[in-house]
């Protein structure tokens, strides 16, 4: 993440400069974060871990970007992003089926195969400017530059927080959340009661690849808004951590994902304001924010509250 | 892993046979995706043949691409180890880039420091400052999974991103060489502290490095009462902790050698090629380890072996770009597709596909009990 592109017209200085521009930063770089964590608590609650989201997510970019560039329509590119994701968690879910292969291994796998696709397609994308999503203009109300930008919505976000509510209600309230819940928390139980484990984790793992891919089409089709091979911070991986700290809940990981995204935007909001020092450091606060987090809820007594059962039995 | 524990107490030509399928499984998976990414260049318009005969070219073909080949298999071996080592118990670690960047680092703080002393003890010291450095940082995350249940994984994993934010904090602050305008560094090493070409060779010493690393850590964990505790707790940590094996501590020494060797491959990265750290130490060897790890089943001998392939693959890249514009990240995807076509061929190791024999049971090795009881 490049300085520039969170300092847009400061004018507004000093702590409540910083403080709106974190919060800015909050609604704006967790969009993807929501995506990605919704999808792996998706895929994880049918007890997979699908440490390949990362690799998804740059695919979804690169994608969706694309596919903006050449049929004009971002939300087109969206959907592209969405399918993408859907083939590649369906690789994971495929491989992951067979005897004896593990499935964390996939998820490095098909991120290094991922990420090294989207760049091999994405070369010719570097240049070309594609049609970016709208944006709602929260903020028009406003006098502040900075008020404005920060409520500049995207309708992606909006659409997140629909999606949140929507997953929370699959898994909680439908019998298909219940089987899917079924299957992560003892497989074995899921097979005698009839259930094809294989099927309902495929399905997961497909959702959870959608998921991911549409947050991939943010990062490249609304902010930071182009395509490069440095698009991507990992946020793929974060998410799956960030599910930890959610405790597998589909609503704490919208705070979480705001959580994270403020963190992501306190560096380059320090040094809007001229708080240059360890600037590269205030940039390590997410990745450090989640360490903390994991060790302070983790125990090697207990399982972690929420986690499905068979997370626990594969690792 | 189990099966390794067993194949220790079985007949010479029944070991043989477990060794040449062990090997023939990945061998059968690289040419499969090898052959894929023939179809895949196919599609872009190139020709695989071509393409084939070009990376052999490009990187066992000539002495100097050879040489090439062996320069970048170097810090493979020592990368690949990193996530090699943690998996014969049962951890599965990805953060050799980050011990990668922090042995570097280290490397170039050690000189930066001793300016005084006698270039043999800077060299000296820079290795073990790199080794000491990517140890901790790796045992670390082994510390976090043994004493508090923190996934090693993604806990590595924000390790990488920790260790490149504190590099990229400290070649642009406090050790930033002024006169590095474009590509900050810190300050270069002075020519005498180099770490030099092997005799006779255009190859660094780092190529020894990784030779000697590979062959003492196969003797640690495949002959040595350690290595077989450290077997024990991969293959059932209940059964290693009710026999009495302290698996905290298995976990936490075996992830200090893992990470001091990425360590190391960082430190002659710097001292050997850079000449300086900076964002160059970045390149992706970290990720490529884990592949060379997983191809080589996690046997360090094997490890040689797949870090040669590996780095002819990266070696002949530059080529395809060359001669057929493919774009660069071509070598990428052919590390994936063989990343996938690997763990795939898993499903086959162990069903004795060619070598028709009824699966014997593995009943727990005799010997294997009184090295317990002596551990």
């Amino acid at each position: 993440m490049t300085p520039e592109l969170v300092a847009d017209g400061t004018i507004m200085t000093g702590f409540w400069g910083v403080i709106l521009a974190v919060l800015a930063g909050a609604i704006r770089i967790s969009t993807p974060f929501l995506f990605v964590s919704l999808g792996e608590c998706l895929t994880e609650k049918s007890g997979r871990i699908n440490l390949g989201l990362e690799g998804t997510l740059v695919m979804g970019a690169m994608g969706g970007y694309g596919v903006s560039l050449y049929t004009g329509s971002p939300w087109l590119g969206v959907l592209a992003a969405g399918v993408l994701g859907i083939a590649l968690g369906a690789l994971h879910a495929w491989l992951c089926s067979r005897p004896k292969v593990n499935d964390i291994a996939v998820g490095i796998a098909l991120m290094i195969f991922g990420v090294g696709l989207a760049f091999f397609l994405g070369k010719p994308l570097i240049k070309p400017s594609a049609p970016h999503l709208p944006a709602i203009p929260l903020g028009a109300w406003s006098s502040f530059p900075q008020v404005r930008a920060a409520l500049n919505i995207n309708i992606l976000f909006v659409v997140g927080i629909g999606i949140t509510l929507l997953v929370r209600w699959l898994l909680t309230r439908s019998r298909w959340g219940l089987v899917l819940r079924t299957v992560g928390e003892s497989a074995n139980s899921a097979r005698a009661m009839g259930y094809d484990v294989n099927r309902v984790r495929l399905i997961a793992t497909m959702c959870g690849g959608f998921l991911a891919g549409v947050g991939g089409s943010f990062l490249s089709l609304f902010y930071p808004g182009s395509w490069n091979e440095g698009l991507s911070s990992g946020q793929g991986l974060m998410a799956v951590a960030l599910v930890i700290f959610a405790k597998w809940d589909p609503v704490r990981c919208l705070w979480a994902s705001l959580l994270f995204g403020g963190a992501s935007a306190l560096g380059p909001a320090l040094q809007s304001v001229g708080f240059n020092q360890g600037y590269y450091l205030f940039n390590a606060a997410p990745y450090v924010l989640t360490l903390v987090v994991m060790i302070a809820t983790s125990s090697s007594e207990r399982a972690l509250a929420g986690q499905p059962a068979e997370l626990r039995v594969a690792r | 892993m189990p099966t390794t524990l067993a194949m220790a107490e079985a007949s010479p030509a029944k070991r043989l046979s477990a060794v040449v399928q062990a090997a023939a499984i990945p061998a059968a998976a690289i040419a499969v995706s090898l052959a894929l990414f023939g179809v895949f260049v196919g599609l872009f318009g190139a020709n695989p043949i071509q393409v084939f005969h070009q990376m052999i070219r490009g990187s066992f073909g000539t002495w100097f691409s050879f040489q090439n080949t062996l320069q970048r298999s170097a810090p493979l071996m020592l990368t690949a180890l990193c996530t090699a080592l943690p998996a014969r118990l049962g951890m599965v670690i990805i953060g050799g880039e980050g011990a990668l960047v922090l042995g570097g680092l280290a490397a170039a703080s050690v000189a930066y420091l001793m300016p005084a002393s006698s270039p043999l003890t800077v060299k000296v010291m820079m290795v073990a400052g790199g080794l000491l450095v990517g140890g901790l940082w790796i045992g670390l995350s082994a510390a976090l999974r043994a004493y508090r249940g923190v996934n090693e994984t993604i806990s590595s994993l924000l390790l990488n991103y920790i260790a490149i934010a504190i590099l990229n904090f400290l070649v642009e602050g406090p050790l930033r060489d002024p006169a590095s305008l474009n590509k900050p560094s810190t300050p270069p090493l002075a020519d005498d502290v180099m770490i030099g070409s092997l005799p006779g060779l255009d190859v660094h010493w780092g190529l020894a490095f990784g030779l000697v690393f590979c062959v003492v850590t196969y003797v640690l964990m495949d002959r040595t009462v350690f290595g077989f505790s450290a077997r024990m707790v991969g293959g059932n940590v209940r059964a290693a902790q009710l026999s009495g094996l302290r698996v905290a501590r298995l976990m936490v020494v075996t992830a200090f050698v893992a990470g001091g060797a990425a360590g190391v491959a960082g430190a002659v990265e710097v001292a050997a090629v850079q000449g300086s750290a900076n964002a160059s130490l970045v390149a992706g060897y970290g990720y490529s380890g884990i592949l060379v790890a997983f191809i080589a089943r996690h046997n360090p001998l094997a490890v040689i072996p797949v870090s040669l392939l590996l780095g002819g693959i990266g070696a002949s890249g530059g080529l395809l770009q060359r001669m057929f514009h493919l774009p660069d990240a071509a070598v990428n995807v052919l590390q994936g597709i063989l990343f996938i076509t690997i763990l795939f061929s898993e499903t086959y190791q162990g069903r004795r596909l060619v070598f028709k024999r009824r699966p014997v049971a593995a009943p727990m090795p005799k010997a294997g009990n009184e090295n317990m009881v002596s551990a």
